[in-house]
């Protein structure tokens, strides 16, 4: 059947199928998408058949872990604090006037622990590290870094996405908890900025709202959060294009859909615990 | 210099291979002879690149058939193609030296993953050897940025060459370099060859290297070979194409 382009409607027109530039353009937007979603399965494959396979890349896992894990301390540090100083300043005033001062440090414990520690450090950590995959992945494809790995008798995808990935899994959950317990000082900070609570009665009441059920579901959702942003960030920066321009693209797409991945998950996460719960 | 022994360790036929519509090599056949140097020249896209991408299995091509050292490297996959590739030394044009890892990283990066029998003290040894060749033992605990141009080639050379490779596969060695580097980086191909017996393909598109280097020389033009033979054919040529060239 010909094909004829431009024409503003489409028409059938005897035996030539008049198409419109619209459509074709549609078409194009479609079979990109469709491409791309079938090279991340493929790139997830891959990853799982290298991640059980032998020959386990230990020491630059454990590099990547100190990477990922130790070198976002300060920046987690100074955010979980922040979270729960800025949120017992903001909720006093409100439960001041219900009478319940006393279920401050319970309310933020559940809150931080539960849902904001994760979400906020799932997002910082989306920020950081996986725009830094993206961009340290993007520029060893562009300086041809990684097709040396290749002809070294390594595998690119053992040595650069399955250590991430599983270091971003393992450590992100690690700075989840750090982020919550740094959160509930700084909350106990805030406190005293207008009262004076002792540390002990302030954490024996946190904890004392807080049970497994609170921590378990936040832990294991943490673990996705991180091998979202794990894979994300390897994604686009082993698939970047081949000019300097497609190392900022990779690492600036890196971000943006990690970040709304952490949220899609995390919204499926609270309808299964809710579900179960 | 078909004269040793006229064994052929590379032998492509026909190779052809596409990007979406564009033929970027058509037909190609030519072969490399056990301890010679074979230049490659041509333009800018003429698929220089994209032929010795194709010798190690980088890139797949679409038909026709290459032969390294009498296995067809389109068959091979896993560890058969990397047990290949552990016989061939791949320099590549921006160097690709690894930018996290210090130059002693970076040599012994191969060695760890090639030559795994190795003792450190061994792979010590031999990381002083491939860099005192090249002439920059002193840049042992050095990062690639604190390198220049010249020195990032001629640190690839020595972790190219620190595994013992039977063929060498040069992108373009003098790309970027000042007459007086890309004359030390040919030097260092004539020195490589003699020193390892290693057999050479060097791409380029620097005809003085190809004039320092050349055993024999293949011209690619669009993806096609336009003219085979010794410098001297190519420097009496009277064909246009050519004599832009010399």
């Amino acid at each position: 059947m010909k094909i004829v382009i431009p024409a503003t409607k489409d028409i059938v027109r005897g035996n030539s199928l008049i198409v419109s530039e619209k459509a074709i353009a549609q078409t194009h937007i479609i079979n990109h998408f469709l491409t791309d979603i079938a090279n991340v399965c493929l790139f997830f494959v891959r990853f799982i058949k290298q991640s059980f396979t032998p020959n386990h890349e230990f020491k630059e896992f454990f590099k990547q872990c100190f990477q990922i894990g130790y070198k976002s301390l300060p920046l987690i540090s100074v955010t979980g604090t922040i979270m729960g100083l800025v949120l017992t300043i903001q909720s006093r005033p409100v439960l001041a006037n219900f009478g319940a001062e006393s279920l401050l440090p319970g309310m933020v414990a559940v809150s931080l622990i539960r849902e904001m520690g994760p979400v906020i450090t799932g997002l910082i950590c989306a920020g950081k590290i996986a725009s830094s995959m993206g961009a340290e992945l993007g520029s060893m494809k562009v300086t041809e870094q990684i097709e040396a790995m290749e002809v070294s008798s390594t595998n690119p995808m053992k040595f650069l996405v399955v250590t991430r990935v599983w270091a971003a899994v393992l450590m992100i959950p690690l700075l989840v908890l750090y982020a919550d317990g740094l959160g509930i000082l700084g909350s106990w900070a805030g406190a005293n900025l207008k009262g004076d609570v002792t540390f002990s009665l302030f954490f024996a009441q946190a904890f004392s709202h807080i049970d497994f059920y609170d921590l378990i579901p936040a832990v294991i959702k943490s673990f996705f959060f991180g091998a979202v942003i794990g894979l994300v960030g390897c994604y686009k920066g082993y698939n970047a294009g081949r000019g300097t321009e497609s190392v900022g693209i990779a690492a600036n797409s890196a971000v943006v859909i990690a970040s709304l991945l952490v949220l899609i998950v995390d919204v499926i996460a609270v309808q299964i615990t809710d579900m179960i719960g | 210099m078909k004269n040793n022994s006229q064994e052929a360790i590379i032998d492509i036929k026909n190779l052809q291979i596409s990007f979406g519509n564009q033929d970027v090599l058509k037909n190609v056949s030519l072969q490399l002879f056990n301890g010679e140097n074979l230049v490659v020249l041509g333009k800018s896209g003429s698929g220089k690149s994209v032929l010795i991408k194709c010798i190690v299995g980088l890139l797949e091509s679409d038909s026709g058939t290459i032969d390294v050292f009498g296995e067809n490297v389109n068959t091979l996959n896993g560890s058969k193609l990397n047990n290949l590739r552990k016989k061939i030394g791949f320099l590549f044009q921006s160097g690709a030296l690894y930018d996290s890892m210090t130059v002693k990283e970076n040599l012994e990066f191969p060695l760890h993953r090639i030559r795994k029998n190795l003792s450190q003290q061994e792979i010590d040894s031999k990381i002083l050897e491939a860099l005192e060749n090249v002439g920059l033992a002193d840049a042992l605990n050095k990062m690639p940025s604190q390198l220049s141009g010249g020195m990032r080639k001629r640190i690839s050379l020595a972790r190219t060459i620190v595994v013992d490779p039977l063929i060498m596969l040069y992108d373009e060695p003098t790309t970027g370099l000042d007459p007086v580097t890309s004359d030390e980086i040919s030097t260092l191909i004539n020195e490589v060859q003699k020193k390892y017996k290693t057999s050479s393909i060097i791409i380029t598109h620097d005809i003085e290297c190809a004039r320092a280097t050349a055993n024999r020389i293949v011209m690619l033009q669009d993806g096609e070979i336009y003219m085979e033979g010794d410098l001297a054919a190519f420097e009496n040529s009277k064909d246009p194409l050519i004599k832009a060239f010399f």
